[in-house]
């Protein structure tokens, strides 16, 4: 596992795209070749996916040739709510890029049989080839996706109830009325995300910074579930200076060390 | 039916000029959410817009005619008439317009009203929402530059009006002065058929205006002119801007082509009552031309340096600026938002019909009338439909 510290949000944004950005364009997709992406939604990935749109308006990057699949969404949420996670991906990425509408996948949580809904998405990400990058966010008490913690570490694609702890949270979403949360959700599993040849956790702000410690630090737990891409081969854990308030200074300083390593992961 | 999708563009959307693309599919605009995750079929054009805004196409609730004909004097050809001003109003961007008929002598209503039909836009012009007649029930003290022999009162009641006009049918818009006798009487019925009526040409005072709104009127004829000046102790017609004492929002047409409406007084109207500005050009034969004699009605007018009077006098009628540039003036005389400027001449004349869930807001389900414009406020094209009308280089 990598962790890479950057100054600010706006970095790890800028980072993360480069990243995606150059991943895709060396793989040269193409129409027998599709790069397979997974991703997520929430306040942090926004401005990576602000800088891809940009780099797709500028004609370095194109989405032609991608497929992607969506991490997690609401159950019975109509898909017009601004909060529901189709709502999100349309407006803030899919309607200004040249993905094609065939190769979006995200979960139907609205979907009469929710049970053959999941069983269907894993094998579709298997049909796909598997995800080749997954990019994922992570929540106060170090959940991926919508593995609450205590969710195995071997989860596959399910309907999980969400903890309350993420209902009062998500109750300014909606209308501050927690009887107005949707209390279930359509989530991959630990082990569908970690299934991808790589992954991109990307962490900022000081209300994150415990949940990095529990990450980086301690072992691997299923109350974090975010901690088992420790033993995920090729992961990396992109954050700000805020969310490393918790780690340990010697940790902090060894991975700052390894910057210019990293740099030339994006190309510079 | 083709899929379009407008890209590179910014567009007028919830009262602010956002980026985004712009989808449009059998004449409608569209929300391509559905598209994308329902249907999942990519658009069939696509259309580069090359940066520009696309806001919606401009609403003209008053224009007595251009490019050498008028509306009134035109008589005897009249859908030829309008058919050669809908199709250059495209040029400046305006996708519907309401006719406008000055006052006139009563066979002159028969014979031209039941021609000026409602007419969806497209290739050969503008729509045309229904006609505006503005007359003949107006105040001789304030009669502009309507003929004064023309003039009538309802003294009784609504048979006059119908022996006047003939069919109503046509009609969307009656401009008349409420303080003739039995006006309130007039005014309801005229609503009560769904015409909106508009008080102007008259010396009516606050309280007689009010009484007009309050039967039903929504709207008042070229604010400031053809009506009493503004006094602090009775501004009349002007003071319905900021009376307290009428239930629904008032609006008002405005010629904000400097010469009709000093600057300074556009800018005191929009402080005033911005919510009710309605740009409309009053537009006479002259617009789109050069200077010299033509015609408005049954008056000789002449056309020197950009202003239009009545032959011989020094009364101003009607204006020879297109709406393009009443709103660019209007953008500059208030420094207001450039989508404020857009939708006064849009959105809010759409608000005064009742139509602004089809027509002035690019709103999913909206008719797909639109024009692009430069940042400088200057149409570049104009759609209707769906479809480009200008410029038409086929």
């Amino acid at each position: 596992m990598r962790l890479i510290v950057l100054d600010n949000p706006v970095q790890v944004a800028e980072w993360a795209a480069k990243y995606v950005m150059k991943r895709i364009n060396d793989f040269k997709p193409g129409p027998h070749k599709y790069f397979v992406l997974g991703l997520p939604t929430g306040g942090t990935p926004l401005g990576m996916y602000k800088k891809l749109i940009e780099f797709v308006k500028d004609g370095k990057l194109s989405f032609e040739y991608v497929k992607t699949f969506n991490m997690d969404e609401y159950v019975n949420l109509d898909r017009k709510h601004p909060e529901s996670y189709h709502y999100y991906m349309w407006n803030n990425f899919f309607k200004h890029i040249d993905i094609k509408p065939e190769n979006v996948h995200i979960l139907d949580g609205n979907a009469a049989d929710l049970t053959t809904e999941c069983e269907n998405y894993e094998r579709k990400i298997l049909e796909a080839g598997g995800v080749e990058l997954f990019i994922g966010g992570i929540g106060p008490d170090g959940h991926i996706a919508f593995n609450e913690p205590g969710s195995s570490l071997v989860s596959r694609t399910r309907l999980k109830t969400l903890a309350q702890d993420t209902l009062e949270a998500n109750a300014r979403f909606f209308d501050n009325d927690i009887n107005k949360v949707p209390k279930q959700a359509l989530t991959v599993g630990v082990a569908t995300v970690m299934e991808a040849k790589e992954v991109l956790i990307l962490i900022t702000g000081a209300s994150k910074a415990f949940a990095l410690y529990k990450a980086v630090e301690e072992g691997v737990n299923h109350m974090w579930t975010v901690s088992a891409f420790q033993q995920h081969p090729n992961t990396f854990m992109i954050c700000d200076e805020d969310a490393t308030l918790e780690l340990r200074v010697k940790t902090v300083k060894y991975f700052k060390g390894l910057t210019k390593l990293h740099n030339s992961l994006i190309g510079q | 039916m083709t899929l379009k999708q407008f890209y590179n563009c910014r567009i007028l959307r919830n009262h602010e000029i956002i980026d985004d693309h712009l989808w449009v599919r059998g004449g409608k605009i569209i929300d391509p959410e559905g598209v994308f995750f329902d249907e999942k079929v990519p658009a069939d054009i696509r259309i580069d817009c090359h940066g520009l805004i696309i806001a919606p196409g401009f609403i003209d609730l008053q224009i007595n005619g251009g490019y050498g004909v008028d509306f009134s004097y035109d008589i005897d050809n009249i859908e030829n008439a309008v058919g050669i001003v809908a199709k250059k109003l495209i040029e400046n961007g305006v996708t519907s317009f309401c006719p406008t008929v000055v006052t006139s002598p009563i066979p002159v209503y028969h014979s031209i009203l039941p021609k000026i039909k409602r007419t969806a836009g497209g290739l050969h012009g503008a729509t045309v929402l229904g006609v505006h007649v503005e007359g003949p029930f107006i105040n001789l003290e304030k009669k502009g530059a309507h003929p004064p022999h023309c003039i009538r009162e309802f003294s009784k009641g609504f048979q006059h009006v119908e022996l006047a006009y003939g069919s109503l049918d046509n009609i969307r818009i009656v401009t008349l002065a409420p303080e003739l006798i039995n006006s309130a009487e007039i005014i309801t019925e005229l609503v009560k058929r769904n015409i909106i009526v508009s008080l102007g040409h008259s010396t009516a005072n606050l309280i007689e205006g009010e009484e007009g709104c309050n039967h039903g009127a929504t709207m008042i004829t070229h604010l400031f002119n053809a009506m009493l000046g503004f006094h602090h102790r009775d501004p009349g017609l002007i003071g319905l801007l900021t009376s307290e004492k009428i239930a629904q929002p008032i609006y008002y047409g405005l010629i904000s082509d400097g010469i009709h409406t000093h600057p300074s007084a556009v800018r005191m109207a929009y402080k005033a009552n911005p919510d009710g500005v309605v740009l409309v050009t009053d537009a006479i034969s002259a617009l789109g031309l050069a200077d010299g004699r033509y015609h408005l009605g049954q008056l000789d007018i002449e056309v020197k340096d950009n202003k239009a009077k009545i032959a011989g006098t020094d009364t101003l009628c009607g204006s020879a600026d297109n709406l393009n540039r009443c709103v660019q003036k209007f953008q500059k005389f208030t420094k207001c938002s450039k989508v404020f400027a857009l939708e006064a001449a849009s959105y809010h004349p759409a608000k005064v019909l009742g139509i602004e869930k089809t027509k002035g807001t690019l709103d999913f389900g909206a008719d797909a009338d639109f024009i692009m414009l430069n940042d400088d406020l200057h149409v570049q094209s104009t759609w209707i439909a769906g479809e480009k009308v200008y410029p038409n280089f086929g």
